[in-house]
């Protein structure tokens, strides 16, 4: 049971950190005011057109798509995969199991691998390519280290050593309910959680702040009606009195 | 023209991207302005003893000023897509010129003083202490980017090294470390009312000169009125038009269109220059001053419509930033935006590009041309980057393309467009924006022209392509001094309305 307590704590403590650390971010980036209109232009002229933009950047990586081909297919392919996999995973903190959760689990084992392969192909251009070399630091290799690490020990629960599934559920369901069940003892469990709860801890401090703040970036979320609309921030109204 | 002291990049056949060249540029260092200069501006006269805190310290209050600095600095997760999309780095292969590798000079010191991960484990993250060497980076490559924006339009989180530059140049204003071209060309704005120092007699002269030049050309009498009160067109224009070649024709071009419609108009010698490179240097405090000189001359001329003439950047601030800083535009309620709002005709765009002025009275027939006019000429636009992909003209997203193309097919028969992925909102910056237009740095300016040389020559060589018409002072500035050196002709650069202007019909 002093693992199962070990585990309960680093995972409030990185729930904790995640939550607390991402709504400080997000109220500093909404806090922050935009003075000046800079949507990189064409741009939508209706908020209704701005949401599509939006939604075209983060569902199909639109920019990227123009910028590199290559780099959008294993992004997306990347970004997609550990969609269904955390789909996929939500059977662990459900009872009963969603229908579509059901229903995309033999998908999830699939987008496992694809994940795998397009972390693999991400951080090969780390190598490969000199330019992206040129500007990698430690961090965005460990990061991809760390995400690798994580779906390795996955696939591996899944296809090598299998632990006792009823208890992890049964585990994070009572950690839900604040109710500490027992945890399998296994290597591979291990070293998954640790590693998804770091990532959980880091998010708010590294590069994933690019989440929220594609949703927060003026070149993509402003209107483009400067003629139509005056825009004036809190501190340069000041200005005018 | 003298042999370079550099070697001018081969034009290739397809984009090649470069291998790096460490270093390559770090030899381009533009002048740094002299303690006057920055003091008219209210900044120290030269680099204050504590540079390094109070840098640090700027940082800070831009970062709550700015989401867009906040944000950009958070974002970026060095996926490399912007790294083969800017001019600087095309040109000279130099590493600190791929955009990431720009904002990170910034970014790695804003990582050491701002965020846990940089105080923590400052190697981890690439976090890095403001030296006396970063600073001198700052300097030299913060002064590599025109500000162009082609970087933003590829990146999935749309950073924009632009703001960042922008940012940096705030910074070395503060500690006094400014840059001598724009802040001398700043003080020239507010001492005389234009960046090339015209003062009001000599821009005078200058327009009379020019009326007898159209009447010795036309026979007729075409006007180019300054601070004519009541007018109801007042046409801000980049002081450039006044004097320099090609610019000037575009000019001329202008006052035949409000002739031919029959608009009375006015130049302001208060505001006579639509430039403003407040923009550049990041400055909200000299850009909303420099933009003030517009609305008030327009309040003294009590004119009915504001209209810019051919300027990148210019066009960009008017467009995306008057309505913000000088209430000209639509939708303000407050008692400032007012006052204007009432004198202005608000049937119009406030403010319009004279390519919306001019193509409106095309299409409503009020021109008329003779295309043949052009007919020596074989055409094609280059898209300026400010214009492109910071502003708009017309009623929907992308009439900033369409506006000008379709004026030039109006006045000319011979129309060319250049290879997709450099022209519309992917255009390559002419490499003399945001500040670079001096000679100083003409070995970078030559070389980040070289992606939009091989574009022309593309077109140039395949259909014979003999013009390059824009709407833009810095770049037919920057083409008519680069051209010769990739071998073309200076000449083959100009301005649409200079195309408008062969063509035009006065009439009686
Ligand atoms: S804004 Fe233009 S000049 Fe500056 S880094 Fe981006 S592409 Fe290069
Ligand atoms: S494209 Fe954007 S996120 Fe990618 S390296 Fe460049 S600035 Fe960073």
């Amino acid at each position: 049971m002093t693992s199962a307590y070990a585990f309960a704590a680093l995972f409030y403590a990185a729930a904790a950190l995640l939550v607390g650390g991402l709504a400080y971010k997000i109220y500093d980036f909404a806090r922050t005011p935009a003075p000046l209109k800079i949507p990189t232009t064409p741009a939508p002229t209706t908020r209704g057109g701005v949401a599509l933009r939006l939604l075209r950047e983060v569902a199909l990586f639109e920019s990227l798509f123009r910028s590199n081909l290559w780099l959008w297919l294993f992004g997306i392919l990347f970004h997609g995969a550990l969609l269904l996999v955390l789909a996929r995973h939500l059977r662990y903190f459900t009872e009963p199991v969603w229908a579509p959760v059901i229903w995309l689990q033999p998908f999830g084992i699939y987008a496992g691998l694809a994940m795998a392969v397009a972390l693999a192909a991400l951080w090969a251009r780390r190598f490969l390519v000199e330019r992206i070399r040129y500007i990698s630091t430690p961090s965005d290799h460990l990061m991809l280290a760390l995400l690798l690490g994580i779906g390795a020990t996955g696939l591996g629960m899944k296809f090598f050593m299998h632990t006792d599934v009823v208890a992890v559920k049964a585990y994070f369901l009572g950690l839900l309910r604040f109710d500490i069940q027992p945890l399998p003892a296994h290597p591979g469990l291990y070293l998954h959680l640790i590693l998804v709860a770091l990532l959980m801890a880091v998010f708010p401090f590294s590069k994933l702040l690019h989440a929220p703040g594609v949703f927060f970036s003026p070149t993509r979320n402003q209107v483009d009606d400067p003629r139509e609309k005056r825009h004036l921030a809190p501190w340069a109204a000041k200005l005018e009195s | 023209m003298a042999a370079p002291e550099f070697a001018v990049p081969e034009l290739k056949e397809y984009p090649v991207i470069p291998i790096l060249k460490a270093d390559a540029m770090a030899a381009a260092k533009p002048y740094v302005a002299s303690a006057p200069m920055n003091e008219a501006l209210g900044f120290p006269g030269e680099l204050v003893a504590d540079w390094e805190e109070r840098a640090v310290a700027k940082l800070g209050e831009l970062l709550q000023k700015y989401r867009s600095l906040k944000v950009y600095l958070d974002a970026c997760v060095h996926c490399g897509a912007c790294t083969d999309k800017c001019h600087y780095f095309l040109g000279t292969g130099d590493p600190k010129n791929m955009p990431v590798a720009r904002q990170d000079l910034l970014r790695s010191v804003y990582r050491r003083h701002f965020t846990p991960a940089g105080k923590l484990f400052p190697k981890l993250v690439g976090a890095k202490d403001l030296t006396r060497d970063m600073l001198e980076d700052w300097y030299k490559y913060y002064n590599q980017c025109s500000e162009c924006r082609r970087c933003s339009l590829f990146c999935p989180y749309g950073i924009d090294t632009a703001e960042i530059t922008m940012a940096a140049k705030e910074i070395l204003d503060a500690v006094g470390y400014g840059q001598k071209y724009t802040n001398e060309i700043i003080g020239k704005v507010h001492r005389v009312g234009n960046n090339l120092g015209l003062p009001p007699a000599a821009l005078a002269d200058t327009l009379e000169g020019l009326e007898e030049d159209i009447k010795a050309d036309t026979g007729v009498d075409v006007r180019l009125p300054l601070d004519e009160a009541g007018a109801e067109v007042l046409l801000i224009t980049p002081s450039a038009d006044f004097f320099a070649e090609p610019h000037v024709d575009s000019l001329v071009g202008y006052a035949k269109v409000f002739h031919a419609a029959g608009i009375r108009w006015t130049l302001s010698s208060k505001a006579s220059e639509a430039g403003n490179f407040g923009m550049f240097i990041g400055s909200y405090d000299q850009l909303r001053r420099i933009a003030l000189r517009v609305r008030e001359a327009a309040l003294e001329l009590g004119v009915k419509r504001i209209v810019v003439g051919e300027c990148g950047h210019a066009w960009r601030v008017a467009y995306s930033f008057w309505n913000t800083l000088t209430g000209i535009g639509a939708g303000g309620n407050d008692p400032f935006a007012l006052q204007l709002q009432k004198q202005l005709d608000q049937r119009y765009k406030q403010p319009s590009h004279i390519c919306e002025v001019t193509y409106d009275l095309i299409r409503r027939g009020a021109l008329k041309f003779d295309k043949e006019a052009n007919d020596h000429r074989i055409v094609t636009f280059h898209d300026s980057c400010n214009v492109a992909r910071g502003s708009r003209m017309g009623d929907a997203p992308g009439g900033q393309f369409e506006i000008p193309r379709a004026i030039i097919r109006a006045v000319a028969n011979h129309y060319v467009e250049m290879a997709p992925g450099t022209t519309h909102e992917q255009t390559f910056c002419c490499g003399g924006g945001g500040g670079l237009l001096t000679d100083e740095l003409l070995e970078l300016r030559v070389k980040g022209a070289s992606p939009r040389m091989e574009a022309l020559k593309q077109v140039a060589d395949s259909d014979g392509v003999n013009f390059m018409a824009t709407i833009c002072a810095i770049c037919k500035a920057q083409f008519t001094k680069v051209l010769p050196y990739y071998h073309f002709d200076r000449s083959m650069i100009g301005g649409v309305h200079q195309l408008v202007s062969t063509a035009i019909r006065l009439g009686a």
